[in-house]
């Protein structure tokens, strides 16, 4: 369902990025890297002392013409950005928080591998594994 | 083959040309020190066929048609003829003798040992192997007879024997050769020696793995003093060892762990966490695992398979996991995408039944012999000897080991050959009393520890918990519900009593009464009758109150009946319609008269039975007292309900007459 996933770090550099139609790439990189701006948005609007309350699930931070651009901060400012279609009508909020929840999921898991340095690119295969079958549902 | 064969062999006229010459003779002389008979130790010809990297049956068929089979020992001759048939085989020429008569190149042989050591040939005999899948190893059967003959390990050899079995395709493909395996053992024994020569196989294919290898084996070279390197060494070690294990094994057992293997794995294991149930930190496992030279990636990947809970620990099977993965990494094999299923801890769990976690340290020795004289081949128990005793924490260990190592090395053919090993000497017997335990101790106190891995485990995401308690406690109610109200109090009061009616008309009081006894119903007629004597008499004398009369008559009737008492008569009465009120007084005042009238007359006779009459009369009225307060509360409540219609059948009218002049204009 998703045409794109990303996950950035907290310095803004990006962790793992991939989309399909793989010809697409710049765009969704860009499309990505513009999204990053909504979400410092978003999360700063939240006060200092608010930062417990803070949703992690951002919802929709901009639709364009053809894709909607979902996005979800984790507490220690990690970023997960998904594109998706904007064709793709059926997809409810509820899936979208579901794929967020796994992602975070997946996240944590790529973390407890010790050989893992926090700030390398990801390149765990379970993680490429469950992208690629969110990535791959609609299509 | 052919029976000529032998004498073929024996006339022909083997050509050698110079180079091959050279070869063949250095060949015999370094590596195979023939001795007086002339006869080349059959071991070190296996050794050095199986370096040829050629299938066995190529091999089987070399040794028969140079005549060493027929002869039972390789000679000189036989050794150059069999040196040409392998240059030969390798060249791609068939096996026959007419092949051989060209000149060919130089046959190839990896990693060729320079070691002498019988003890080799004990470890070949060894390879015969245990795990029955692996027999399929690349041992070389032709040493088998006549190392029996040589190793001093007989006893335990003896019923190792396996015939000559087919060999197996793997042989001639996989990375791992004999010699590429034998190479780093060779290289650990000349640290020892401080020697290094290790003739790297000219494949290529092998060369950059030996070449890993061999810069592990020598970068454990510097760590080899200090304790720290010592477990690198014995990975180096057992990674080899067990590298020679996988790679005689079928690709499918591959992913199965031995009993030697989970040994040594969990002698590891303590070494980096004393307590086999509880876990590895992730930090402690990487600097483990990392000695192992592989990259960090493949580390990674390993671990991703391996930790199964992704903890960021390891439990025991999740280490032996990993290590297994290391050792087969490390021999080559391209990782799994996902954890095979005999490596998981589920499944492991089961395997490690053999396990038993509470060694002694004593044992601890023993065991950590085991692995290295698993079941495979090349090893070379003296360097073992030597490296373990290197390890042994005490000194005095060292004989000992010696000599347990040589003892292990009968019953380390296999565990499962512990009962046939029992006669060895009294010193072994505790030894193999701990292989006998770890044989046959079921792994039960692992299974609680792999409880929650056993499940497909997922790390306790927060979620809301269901509260069945709640639901439990909810479902104890609703109590029992309250006694529902004697039918004399329920709201159809009326027809209560219009059952009474019928059952005055009847004449079967007792039916009435639930309490009174038997015996009133006797009197009672007679004073029934009495008093519907008496009764009549005070309707009679009331006969403007006809109409009423009746119904009092019946209530009077039915008040006697009860046998209440006069002064509860006026309070039923009250219940009447009110209209009826003064007369109901009326009619009481005048029914005690009669009553007492009526009741002085039958008073003699009736004196006995008076106090069972009295009773019964004191339970009636008592009854009645409370059907009159029911009938109370339901007379002002119909009052009431009356009271409010009435207020609002005013409040509609007086809305209506508000509408009507609207409504008439």
């Amino acid at each position: 369902m998703a045409v794109c996933i990303a996950v950035i770090a907290k310095e803004n550099y990006p962790l793992y990025i991939r989309s399909i139609p793989a010809e697409n790439k710049l765009k969704f990189h860009y499309m990505v890297h513009t999204s990053l701006d909504v979400v410092e948005e978003k999360i700063s609007t939240v006060g200092k002392a608010l930062v417990d309350q803070r949703e992690l699930y951002l919802g929709l931070l901009y639709p364009t013409e053809d894709y909607k651009v979902y996005g979800y901060v984790t507490n220690s400012k990690v970023k997960f950005v998904i594109v998706v279609d904007s064709s793709n009508t059926a997809l409810r909020d509820n899936e979208i928080r579901s794929m967020f929840r796994k992602l975070h999921n997946s996240y944590t898991d790529v973390m407890c591998n010790p050989f893992y340095n926090p700030g390398d690119t990801i390149q765990s295969k379970s993680f490429d594994t469950m992208v690629s079958g969110m990535m791959l549902q609609a299509c | 083959m052919d029976p000529g064969l032998g004498t073929t062999s024996g006339g022909l006229y083997l050509s050698l040309s110079e180079n091959e010459q050279r070869r063949y003779t250095d060949l015999l002389h370094t590596l195979c020190q023939p001795d007086s008979s002339g006869k080349v130790p059959v071991s070190k010809v296996g050794e050095l066929f199986r370096a040829s990297q050629l299938p066995a049956e190529t091999l089987h068929q070399i040794t028969e048609l140079c005549g060493a089979k027929r002869l039972g020992y390789f000679g000189t001759r036989q050794f150059f003829f069999a040196l040409k048939l392998i240059a030969a085989a390798q060249s791609g020429l068939p096996v026959r003798i007419e092949s051989i008569k060209s000149e060919l190149p130089l046959p190839q042989f990896m990693g060729l040992k320079n070691d002498s050591s019988e003890l080799r040939i004990s470890s070949h005999s060894k390879s015969a192997e245990i795990s029955g899948p692996q027999s399929g190893m690349l041992a070389v059967k032709i040493p088998r007879p006549t190392l029996i003959k040589n190793t001093k390990h007989s006893e335990g050899m003896t019923e190792k024997q396996e015939p000559w079995s087919p060999p197996l395709s793997p042989i001639g493909s996989p990375p791992h050769s004999p010699g590429y395996q034998s190479s780093p053992l060779c290289s650990f024994g000349k640290q020892r020696s401080s020697t290094d020569h290790i003739e790297v196989s000219s494949e290529t294919k092998h060369s950059s793995l030996t070449a890993t290898l061999k810069e592990g084996v020598s970068s454990s070279n510097y760590g080899i003093s200090t304790s720290h390197s010592h477990s690198t060494a014995l990975k180096l070690q057992s990674m080899d060892r067990s590298t020679e294990e996988i790679s005689s094994v079928y690709p499918d057992d591959l992913w199965r762990i031995n009993e030697e293997q989970c040994e040594y794995y969990t002698v590891q294991f303590k070494t980096l966490q004393s307590d086999l149930s509880s876990h590895i930190s992730g930090s402690v496992a990487k600097k483990f695992f990392t000695k192992s030279k592989l990259s960090i990636p493949e580390l990674s990947h390993i671990w991703e398979l391996s930790d199964v809970d992704c903890d960021g620990a390891l439990t025991w099977h999740e280490f032996c996991a990993a290590f297994h993965l290391i050792v087969a990494r490390k021999n080559g094999y391209p990782l799994p995408e996902t954890l095979p299923p005999t490596l998981q801890p589920s499944m492991l769990q089961m395997d490690g039944a053999s396990q038993e976690p509470k060694h002694n340290n004593a044992f601890f020795s023993a065991s950590f012999e085991l692995p290295p004289l698993s079941h495979i081949q090349k090893e070379n128990s003296e360097e073992i000897n030597a490296m373990e005793s290197s390890h042994m924490p005490s000194a005095d260990a060292d004989v000992s080991s010696h000599e347990r190592q040589s003892d292990s090395c009968k019953s380390a053919v296999s565990l499962t050959m512990i009962p046939e090993v029992k006669g060895t000497p009294t010193e072994n017997l505790p030894f193999l009393g701990a292989l006998a335990k770890r044989g046959n101790l079921k792994h039960t106190d692992r299974t609680q520890e792999m409880d929650p891995h056993h499940k497909s485990w997922t790390r306790p995401r927060s979620y809301s918990s269901t509260s069945i308690d709640d639901a439990m406690k909810k479902s104890e109610e609703p109590p029992t519900p309250p006694p529902r109200p004697q039918k004399t109090h329920s709201r159809a009061s009326s027809l209560d009593l219009n059952k009474l009616f019928q059952q005055n008309n009847q004449g079967g009081k007792s039916a009435w009464l639930p309490p009174p006894p038997a015996l009133p119903p006797r009197p009672l007629p007679s004073q029934v009758t009495m008093y519907n004597s008496g009764s009549d008499g005070a309707s009679l004398q009331k006969a403007g109150h006809q109409s009423n009369f009746a119904d009092f008559s019946k209530y009077i009737e039915e008040s006697e009946t009860s046998q209440t008492q006069p002064p509860i008569k006026p309070i039923r009465r009250k219940h009447r319609p009110e209209s009826q009120n003064l007369e109901s007084l009326e009619t009481a005042a005048s029914l005690p008269s009669s009553t007492s009238v009526s009741g002085s007359k039958p008073h003699l006779p009736v004196q006995k039975q008076s106090s069972k009459v009295k009773k019964a009369t004191q339970t009636a009225i008592r009854k009645n007292k409370e059907t009159n307060a029911v009938l109370a509360r339901l007379n002002s409540e119909l009052q009431q309900q009356l009271k409010e219609v009435h207020q609002e059948r005013i409040a509609l009218e007086s809305q209506l007459e508000q509408l009507r002049p609207f409504s008439f204009l």
